[in-house]
C-alpha cells in the first residue's frame, strides 16, 4: 500500500533558506545543502523547494538586512550561490529523494533548466493563472508527473476560499472547484493546495478547505500551512486519507523533527515509512 | 573494470540517475555515442514521460539495434528504470497501441481504477514484496519502500521474471530479472538507502 507522505517544504529568498508568515515575515533559517541532507535522512518522503525571491537579487548582499543569528549567517556565506539553477544543481547532488522545485516559472525554458538541473518536478503558480495552457504545454513536453501547480488560497468566510498568485499578493477572480478542475483537465500530475492565511500560524491545517477541496481533486495532491504541532498531521490524514502532509517551519527547529513525526504518525496508525 | 553507461535518449531527467551513480564512486557517463555504449560493462536505461515519446528517443538517437545487440546478443548487464522498464516490454496502450523493444513479453496497460479508490498517477513510497533470490534485493529487507510515479503497469506473459510486487488498486509489477535483464518499475535514484543499495547491487552483479 501506497504510503502517507510526509513532505517538508523549504523557501529560499535571495538564495537564502527563510521562514514564512502569512506570506509576509522572513527570517534567516540556514544552509540548504546540509538542510535537504538531514531532512532525507529523517525519512522525509520528498522535499520541496520555493524560491520566493520577489527580484531576481541572489547576491549574498542582502545577508545583512536578513534577520538571524551570526552563526546562521556564516554558515549561509560559504554555500550560497548566485542563482536558483546553481542551488538545485548543488541540492540535487545529494539528494536521494525525489525533489520539487518552485518559484519564477513563467516558460518552458525554465522549466527545462530547472529538470536539467536535477529537480524531478517543478512547482507552477502565477504562471499557470496567468495562461493556463503553459500548464499543458509542460505536461506534454516534460510529461505531467513532473508538473505540480499550486493553488494558493485564503479563506473569506465560512466555506468559501479566494485563489492569490504571486506569492499571495495578487487576488484573482478564479472560482476553487472550477480552478481545480482545470488544472486536472491540462494535465498537471499534482496539486499544492496552500493555505495564506495558517501560513505560518501554527494554528493548524485548513481542515474545511482540506474536506472541500478532497472532492474534487483526483491526482495527488499536497496540503501545506498551518501546521503547530504533530497532532495537525493526525487531524488532516483523519479528514482525508489520500492526502500528502506538507509543513515548512515545525519541521525547522528541532533535531530529527521529520522521523519524531512519522513515529508519531506511525503510532497513531498511519501508514508511512519509517 | 565496470563502466557504466546512462543512455540518453532525450528523455526526462538524467541527473538524479547521474548523481546517484556518481555517489557509489563508479565510473558512470551519460551517453547516446556507439563508442561509449560499447564500451560499458552496464547500461542504463532511465526516462520519464509517454511511451510514444520514449520509442522515438530511442528512434532519433539510433539507438534500438545497438541496444537489441548490446542486451540481447553481448548479454550486457541493463537496468530499465520506470519508462526505461516499460519500453523493453512488447507494446503499450498509452496513448494508443506502440510497439516496444519486445525483449520482454507482454504489455504495458494503464493502471485500472475503480470509481475514485485510488489516484492515478500511482505516485509515493510503495513497499514491495519481493522474491528472496532477487538480485537486485540483496541485503535489502522485505517489504522495503521504493519511490514510485507512473501511470500505466508492466503484466510480463512470463510471470516468473517478476522479482517484487505492490499494491495500488490491483497488484503492480515492481521489478523484473530475467539474466542480464533488470528493470525497475520505481526510481532507485530516488529512493534514498534502499535505492542506492539496488544500485550497488546491480553495478555489482
Amino acid at each position: 500500500m501506497l504510503k502517507t507522505r510526509l513532505i517538508p517544504v523549504l523557501l529560499l529568498k535571495n538564495g537564502i533558506l527563510v521562514r514564512s508568515s502569512n506570506f509576509t515575515l522572513h527570517q534567516l533559517m540556514g544552509n540548504h545543502i546540509e538542510q535537504v541532507k538531514r531532512y532525507s535522512e529523517w525519512k522525509a518522503d520528498e522535499i520541496i523547494y520555493l524560491d520566493i525571491s520577489r527580484d531576481n537579487n541572489y547576491a549574498l548582499d542582502s545577508i545583512n538586512n536578513t534577520i538571524g543569528s551570526s552563526s546562521s549567517k556564516s554558515k549561509v556565506v560559504q554555500n550560497s550561490k548566485k542563482n536558483m539553477i546553481d542551488i538545485i544543481k548543488d541540492i540535487s547532488k545529494s539528494c536521494r529523494i525525489p525533489l520539487s522545485v518552485g518559484g519564477k516559472i513563467k516558460n518552458l525554458e525554465d522549466i527545462k533548466l530547472r529538470l536539467n538541473a536535477g529537480a524531478d518536478k517543478v512547482v507552477i503558480n502565477s504562471s499557470a493563472i496567468d495562461n493556463p495552457d503553459f500548464i499543458k504545454k509542460a505536461a506534454l513536453e516534460f510529461g505531467s508527473q513532473c508538473i505540480v501547480v499550486s493553488v494558493d488560497v485564503k479563506k473569506t468566510d465560512h466555506n468559501n476560499w479566494k485563489i492569490y498568485k504571486n506569492f499571495g499578493q495578487y487576488l484573482t477572480d478564479l472560482d476553487l472547484k472550477r480552478w481545480i478542475e482545470t488544472i486536472q483537465k491540462n494535465g498537471a500530475g499534482e496539486i499544492l493546495v496552500q493555505s495564506i492565511d495558517r501560513d505560518g500560524t501554527s494554528t493548524g491545517y485548513d481542515l474545511e478547505l482540506l474536506t472541500m477541496i478532497s472532492k474534487y481533486i483526483n491526482v495527488p495532491y499536497i496540503f501545506l500551512g498551518g501546521v503547530g504541532n504533530f497532532d495537525d498531521f493526525i487531524n488532516a490524514h483523519k479528514t482525508t486519507k489520500e492526502v500528502s502532509l506538507a509543513a515548512a517551519n515545525i519541521f525547522n527547529f528541532t533535531e530529527q523533527s521529520v522521523l519524531n513525526a512519522k513515529k508519531y504518525m506511525f503510532k497513531n496508525k498511519i501508514n508511512v515509512r519509517i | 573494470m565496470k563502466k557504466i553507461c546512462i543512455i540518453d535518449y532525450g528523455v526526462g531527467n538524467l541527473a538524479s540517475i547521474y548523481n546517484a551513480i556518481r555517489m557509489l564512486n563508479s565510473d558512470v557517463i551519460i551517453s547516446n555515442h556507439l563508442e561509449d555504449i560499447n564500451n560499458s560493462s552496464h547500461l542504463i536505461l532511465p526516462g520519464v514521460g509517454s511511451f510514444k515519446s520514449g520509442m522515438d528517443g530511442l528512434k532519433k538517437f539510433n539507438l534500438i539495434e545497438l541496444l537489441n545487440e548490446q542486451v540481447l546478443t553481448k548479454k550486457k548487464n541493463f537496468l530499465g528504470i520506470c519508462l526505461g522498464m516499460q519500453l523493453i516490454f512488447s507494446e503499450s496502450e498509452e496513448d494508443g497501441v506502440f510497439k516496444g523493444l519486445n525483449w520482454i513479453k507482454g504489455k504495458i496497460i494503464k493502471i485500472p481504477k475503480k470509481t475514485n479508490d485510488i489516484k492515478i498517477p500511482h505516485m509515493g513510497w510503495n513497499d514491495i514484496n519481493f522474491s528472496n533470490n532477487a538480485k537486485l534485493y540483496k541485503d535489502i529487507e522485505n517489504n522495503t519502500s521504493f519511490y514510485f510515479v507512473h501511470s500505466y503497469k508492466a503484466m510480463p506473459i512470463n510471470e516468473k521474471i517478476i522479482t517484487g510486487t505492490c499494491v495500488h488498486g490491483s497488484n503492480i509489477v515492481a521489478s523484473l530479472e530475467s539474466d542480464n535483464i533488470f528493470a525497475t518499475q520505481f526510481h532507485p535514484e530516488k529512493s534514498h538507502e534502499p535505492g542506492t543499495k539496488l544500485l550497488k547491487n546491480f553495478i555489482n552483479n
